[in-house]
């Protein structure tokens, strides 16, 4: 139920007011409110929740989260994850 | 897709179950808080990875699974009456109530619509004016914003036939009834990473302080998870308090304050009976007395409801962590998806739905 998923802003638009946006989720693109995340633009990773952006995606969480992995030896023979689109 | 396959990779999952392995000194009891984060353990096997003294108990936070029964057949009898269209998340559909379920209401007659966004709801009702729209509002604080905007925005446009049933629930207060459940053997949470988006996780510093239990706010993929274990099992090993963050790449420690804004602007908390537990203290939100000509609870007289549960269920013990799916006689057997028979087996976050969807009911009968 509280499934939220990782997608990218690819284009903002107004509905009568509401800030809204079209993200692609991996090639399936949904619109969703932006409304309550002011700070998110094209380009951005968004979490979204039943049509609803409740977060923004961290790039630098993302990537450091992944560095302390690294440093603990977990990511050898791993690529790091790509930078922000 | 990005900031998902990486963190299912298995050679990195391999790598934090050695390091698990290696701080870890004696057994420990976790329980991961929300459903998605069951399903997850579950369907990737976590639990069965884990060093054989670390054990996974499975929690409330499944909000398909603990809607009340008696909101369960309110619905049913809105959902029953000429010019209602009743709009819901896909996940209630087959959930029983004492005597049907939405989609067997929907296969006689009845107009149910499946939506994916509450506010989509809201633009059936602008749609079609000549139907009452009625909305199921559930959910956990995750959810909470997004409903609230459906009913504001009902409200700022006049959208006069649109109300909502509300049933919603709140994380602190069911982690508090675990703790304070007679017999609880839970020493650390994993906490509810998409919650705590909105939500922060100052309430979980509370929590934590207070019970004497440390709690790692975690994500949904195997490899969060098993990061949320680690991070759990070193400070119980350190004999430290504390909340951490594994879920940095979403949830900070304040969350989203416009989203928390928006969602006290149209809900005030309430005590809430939660399905297979009973009544809990301030766990639960309702929609604010200013907002009631968009309550359906207010708009149909739906109030006095008799309401019948089977008696072999145990999901109020799974639920708290207690029991386990195959400790139930029913599980597999009496209880199914298809017929279900309590509220973990309700939803495919249920403990005992993800136990029989991966097959659990075979393999341990096979053990």
């Amino acid at each position: 139920m509280c499934l939220a998923i990782p997608g990218k802003v690819i284009e903002v638009f107004e509905d009568h007011g509401l800030r809204m946006g079209r993200v692609d989720f991996g090639g399936t693109v949904k619109k969703a409110c932006l409304a309550q995340l002011p700070e998110a633009g094209v380009g951005d990773y968004v979490l979204v929740h039943v049509g609803f952006a409740l977060s923004l995606v961290d790039p630098e969480e993302a990537e450091r989260t992944y560095r302390l992995l690294e440093e603990l030896g977990f990511l050898d023979e791993l690529k790091l994850p790509e930078g922000p689109a | 897709m990005k900031y998902l396959d990486e963190y299912r990779d298995g050679r990195v999952a391999a790598k934090i179950l050695a390091e698990i392995g290696r701080v870890t000194t004696r057994p420990w009891t976790l329980m991961e808080v929300c459903g998605g984060q069951t399903h997850s353990i579950v369907k990737h096997g976590v639990d069965r990875m884990l060093p054989s003294g670390i054990e996974l108990v499975h929690g409330p936070g499944c909000p398909v699974c603990v809607t009340p029964l008696e909101q369960i057949d309110k619905a049913h009898a809105i959902a029953s009456r000429p010019k209602v269209t009743f709009a819901s998340f896909g996940d209630m559909l087959r959930v029983p109530g004492s005597h049907t379920d939405l989609l067997r209401l929907k296969s006689q007659g009845a107009d149910v619509r499946i939506v994916y966004a509450p506010l989509d709801a809201v633009r059936l009702a602008q749609q079609h004016p000549d139907r009452e729209v009625v909305f199921f509002a559930i959910g956990f604080e995750t959810t909470a914003p997004a409903n609230a905007l459906a009913v504001t925005r009902a409200a700022a446009l006049g959208v006069k036939n649109f109300s909502m049933l509300v049933s919603h629930v709140l994380v602190p207060p069911a982690i508090a009834a675990v703790l304070q459940s007679p017999g609880n053997r839970v020493q650390g949470f994993l906490g509810p990473g998409h919650v705590c988006t909105v939500m922060g996780y100052r309430e979980y510093e509370a929590l934590a302080s207070h019970y004497r239990v440390p709690i790692v706010i975690s994500g949904f993929e195997p490899v969060d998870l098993l990061d949320g274990v680690l991070h759990t099992v070193r400070l119980l090993e350190a004999g430290d308090v504390d909340v951490q963050n594994q879920y940095s790449r979403v949830v900070t420690r304040a969350g989203n304050p416009a989203a928390q804004r928006l969602m006290w602007s149209a809900f005030e908390v309430c005590d809430r009976k939660w399905r297979g537990i009973g009544t809990i203290p301030k766990s639960g939100l309702r929609l604010q007395y200013e907002l009631r000509e968009y309550d359906a609870e207010h708009r149909f007289d739906v109030s006095a409801m008799e309401t019948l549960e089977p008696a072999a269920c145990i999901s109020g013990q799974i639920l708290r962590g207690l029991k386990k799916p195959p400790d139930c006689p029913a599980f597999g057997s009496a209880c199914t998806p298809e017929r279900p028979l309590g509220a973990t087996m309700i939803s495919a976050e249920g403990a005992c739905a993800a136990y029989f969807a991966y097959g659990r009911h075979r393999q341990e009968a096979i053990r």
